[in-house]
């Protein structure tokens, strides 16, 4: 499994995702820069790294998602490809439309960074096929704008068609308000298109992927993604 | 132009008109007024600075650098320095605090070293005033939003509140970088015949001789001077860094400083005087902001995010092609020549022309008048029998965790990304904060502390118990010191007693950095830190760096298990003066204890030998609050309670809120308790009690379930 790395002006956890990808999976990473028309040929997985694309001076993640770089990324998700924007990331996909709803400023008007307990809600997904249904995890977050909105018949359809993947929980899993850090539709932390191939996920697994460092839950999260791809060939 | 109003004094324009042979024009005096401010010249401070001690055998690179580098072994370094943003973040607190991080971040860079760490020193007025609650929200949120878009972690830091910073909040910003030995770049390195380059923002009319406008105290007439103060743009920062460091990687840049207090006159001044070379600028060609902007603003512009580069012109074209890359404004504007004459030409016309020496260096020193304050040993009448034990000591305690300058900082330190670029193992809300460097064993540990009470009362033992209390952090973690950087933060030099008062702190400190072979290697002087309400409390920050070998050697705090043993380390007889618990009944008094070098050495030496050898499971230096705040932040990090007995004859207020000397808390498994006391074995050691259950209790004290404490600590 190739994964290609789009780096953005601002970008900041390009670096972190690369190193985490690579310590968990041993599998080749590589970084491209956002003025690219094209992804490496043999790229198989991609991701859109966290941080503040274009300084998030418009609203975050939409001057990224008009980088050059962006057609073809939209182009391999449309193929089927893996697809995972984390943060920023996250934000970079709604902004294109390639996942629904939109990211809002925290509800606390506050950026906010901690380790976070999350639900794992659906593992029927390439990204958390390894882990148990209603399973908690622990990935940090770091982030001003997280709170999930989308119109209320569009969130019924999310919910029923299971693309809610992550929840912000407490650690037993309750997902209650007190355990909602921005202010999200539902607790929503993750969410997967229809076709299940692109993740937007607001916490950060590269910071849960050593045991020195976080915790070693994102690395359950990478090998998902790497065993899905080499059973299903995406 | 009359040399008064570019704020320089008689002496010093005598001796600009003696050294140029004639009369500086208008362009020269006001360069001049500018750098030869308090600010950039250190005038009033160069002797005393003198007093520290900055040569060891870890020290890379001293002061007088963009920043101090320790060898951290097998040819890595570690580059660091603290910056103060007092004035500016009086003024514009947003901003202010924002461009003091990019400021810092930008000293590490122009070493060539990559930001991994920083670490901020907030002092803020009453807690209550809507006046510091404006200022407070506005400066951790510059903090957070510049470092947190800039990629670098916010991991440790200090915040603590005094009526004194009412009008006068202080702002540190402290950042670290990592840097193999063999690629430092140098502002001594600079030869004839090559280019001086502009790389990042334009230049604008912002910030325009902020450095002369922190040289003198807060009034209202100044802080209408919003000019002064610079914006920040943290996009631009990180795309500055990551050029710098692709055009560092690549070898293509000979020189390089950070544009900052007295922008480009102060960078390549600096530069041209370090390297022994000359310059000719040409002012037309720098890429401007605003219209019409006059020679000296262009000189004096403390627009951000611009780095001066010196390039051999056969990289000019790499340079500028990597500038192009990140989408940055590149210009040459100038060249190095041979002599020391400096020459400022605009459209053609010579706008200044000074020797590159005489600007940065040869300001004129002040001897300020320095008298011993008359009220000093008033303060230190202080009679412990006037203060009656707590009435209830339960109620006692809350209300110490509930002190806004000892609770949890947690809503504070949750704005800032703490945790980007996949190295903080320790972070914010910890003693010691610790990251790993990737690929070796080793960690770096850091901490950043003061104690501006202590410092007020005798300047001189709160200067060396300020030092003190960083090493012996670092010590109980498992980090030999290996060096610090500080921040002396004070009024006006200009009042004799306030001028003891620093130069008592300055030797107090520096006794302690011998004492502990731990060499200043950085730092900065911020004066005139007043209001027309009064001065603040001296406030000496000091951030200080430590190694920790291996991962096996590092020591947590806040990590306590059922059964474990609890030992108290250090002398039975600490003092309430200055003391936290003092403080929040209302009282600054008394005289804190002396630094005794040999007992605090003897500590260290023990508290290392305990982290490598694993003889704890948790260990914390006795700070603020005293063993009481000891146990209770050790309980509530470890979640579980403790029973505890004093069979000590000292009084119990001050056994248990007392502060000073080199004590520490260890929560000991019992497996290890032999090994632990002979580890202690000759230095003062008592046995507390158990760790176990849900309160904390001292015997004849409080005793208090551990979510007690935490929600007062938590939410005051």
């Amino acid at each position: 499994m190739n994964t290609a790395v789009i780096v953005f002006p601002g970008s900041n956890c390009d670096q972190d995702v690369m190193h985490a990808v690579a310590g968990s999976l041993g599998t080749k990473v590589r970084a491209v820069w956002h003025k690219e028309t094209t992804l490496p040929e043999d790229t198989d997985f991609v991701i859109l790294p966290g941080g503040f694309s274009f300084g998030d001076y418009l609203r975050c993640g939409a001057m990224a998602a008009r980088s050059p770089i962006m057609k073809a990324v939209a182009e391999h998700g449309r193929r089927g490809g893996l697809l995972l924007g984390i943060c920023n990331g996250f934000q970079i996909l709604t902004e294109s439309r390639l996942l629904p709803g939109a990211l809002l400023p925290n509800r606390t008007l506050n950026f906010v960074c901690r380790p976070c307990f999350l639900r794992v809600e659906s593992v029927s997904t390439p990204f958390s096929s390894l882990f148990s249904k209603g399973q908690v995890v622990q990935f940090p977050i770091a982030h001003g704008d997280g709170l999930y909105t989308l119109p209320e018949e569009e969130l019924k359809a999310l919910e029923d068609r299971g693309g809610v993947v992550f929840r912000y929980s407490d650690s037993d899993g309750l997902t209650g308000d007190d355990a909602n850090p921005n202010g999200s539709a539902n607790n929503i932390a993750g969410i997967v298109n229809e076709r299940g191939n692109i993740l937007g996920l607001m916490p950060h697994p590269e910071r849960a992927s050593e045991a020195l460092t976080g915790g070693e839950d994102g690395r359950v999260f990478w090998q998902s993604i790497l065993e899905s791809f080499t059973k299903g060939g995406r | 132009m009359e040399y008064t109003q570019a704020g320089l004094r008689e002496t010093e324009y005598e001796e600009i008109r003696r050294v140029l042979g004639r009369e500086p024009n208008e362009c020269e005096l006001r360069i001049m007024g500018v750098m030869w401010s308090e600010h950039c010249s250190y005038k009033s401070t160069k002797n005393l600075l003198k007093l520290f001690p900055n040569n060891g055998d870890r020290v890379v690179l001293g002061p007088g650098e963009n920043a101090g580098i320790i060898d951290l072994g097998d040819g890595l370094g570690a580059a660091f320095k603290a910056e103060s943003h007092n004035h500016p973040s009086a003024v514009a607190p947003y901003q202010g605090a924002a461009t003091g991080v990019g400021g810092i971040i930008r000293d590490i860079l122009a070493l060539g070293a990559r930001p991994v760490a920083s670490m901020d020193g907030l002092f803020f007025g009453e807690p209550s005033s809507s006046r510091t609650q404006s200022l407070a929200s506005g400066i951790v949120h510059g903090v957070g939003g510049y470092g947190n878009a800039v990629g670098v972690p916010t991991v440790g830091g200090k915040t603590a509140y005094d009526p004194s910073y009412n009008e006068n909040p202080l702002l540190n910003a402290f950042c670290i970088g990592l840097i193999p030995l063999d690629e430092i770049v140098s502002s001594r390195t600079a030869r004839p015949g090559q280019a001086v380059v502009l790389l990042g923002s334009k230049t604008g009319r912002d910030g325009i001789a902020g450095a002369a406008f922190a040289s003198v105290e807060l009034s209202e007439d100044n802080k209408a001077s919003r000019p002064s103060i610079q914006i920040g743009d943290p996009f631009g920062e990180k795309l500055l860094i990551e050029a710098c460091l692709e055009m560092n990687e690549k070898k293509l840049i000979v020189s390089m400083q950070d544009m900052g207090a007295a922008g480009i006159i102060s960078s390549s001044s600096e530069v041209a005087a370090k390297s022994g070379v000359g310059m000719i600028l040409h002012f037309d060609k720098i890429p401007l902001r605003a219209e019409n902007m006059e020679p000296w603003e262009i000189a004096l512009s403390e627009s951000q995010e611009r780095m001066l580069l010196i390039v051999d012109r056969s990289y000019l074209h790499e340079v500028m092609e990597v500038a192009e890359k990140w989408e940055l404004d590149c210009a040459e504007f100038g060249e190095t020549v041979e002599g020391d004459e400096y020459t400022i030409l605009f459209h053609g016309e010579r706008a200044a022309s000074l020797p590159a020496t005489l600007i940065g260096d040869r300001c004129p020193l002040i001897p300020w008048p320095s008298r011993r304050p008359a009220d000093l040993e008033k303060k230190w009448e202080f009679d412990v029998d006037d203060i009656p034990l707590p009435e209830d000591w339960n109620e006692t305690l809350l209300s110490l965790l509930a002190d806004p300058s000892l609770a949890s900082k947690k809503r504070i330190y949750e704005q800032y990304d703490s945790m980007v670029q996949l190295n903080t193992v320790i972070g914010p809300g910890h003693p010691v904060s610790m990251l790993r460097i990737k690929g070796r064993d080793s960690l770096i540990a850091m901490t950043l502390d003061a104690d501006p009470w202590k410092c007020s009362l005798d300047p001189f033992r709160g200067g060396a118990e300020t030092v003190a209390r960083t090493v012996r952090d670092l010590a109980v973690a498992g980090a030999r010191a290996a060096g610090l950087t500080d921040c002396l933060n004070f009024p006006s030099p200009e009042v004799p007693e306030q001028y003891w008062v620093l130069e008592e702190c300055v030797k107090g400190m520096a006794e302690a950095c011998g004492a502990f072979d731990c060499p200043v290697v950085s730092g900065n002087v911020s004066l005139y830190n007043e209001s027309p309400d009064g001065a603040i409390l001296p406030t000496p920050v000091v951030g200080t760096v430590g190694i920790i070998p291996s991962i096996d050697a590092a020591l947590s705090a806040g990590t306590w298990e059922e059964g474990d043993v609890l030992f108290l380390v250090g002398p039975c007889n600490p003092s309430l003066a200055g003391s936290r618990y003092l403080l929040s009944q209302g009282k600054l008094a008394g005289r804190p204890l002396p630094f005794y070098p040999e007992a605090e050495k003897d500590f260290v030496e023990r508290a290392l030998k305990t982290a490598s050898a694993k003889a704890a499971h948790s260990g914390r230096a006795l700070s603020g609050g005293g063993l009481a705040a000891a146990l209770a932040k050790e309980s509530m990090e470890s979640g579980i309670g403790a029973s505890i007995s004093l069979s000590i004859p000292t009084r119990k207020d001050i056994l248990l809120f007392g502060e000073g000397c080199a004590r520490a808390l260890y929560a000991v498994p019992m497996s290890r308790v032999p090994l632990f006391k002979v580890l202690w074995n000759g230095y003062p050691c008592i046995q507390l009690g158990r760790v176990g259950g849900e309160r904390l209790s001292v015997e004849g004290a409080f005793s208090l379930t551990v979510s007690e404490l935490l929600s007062k600590w938590r939410n005051g």
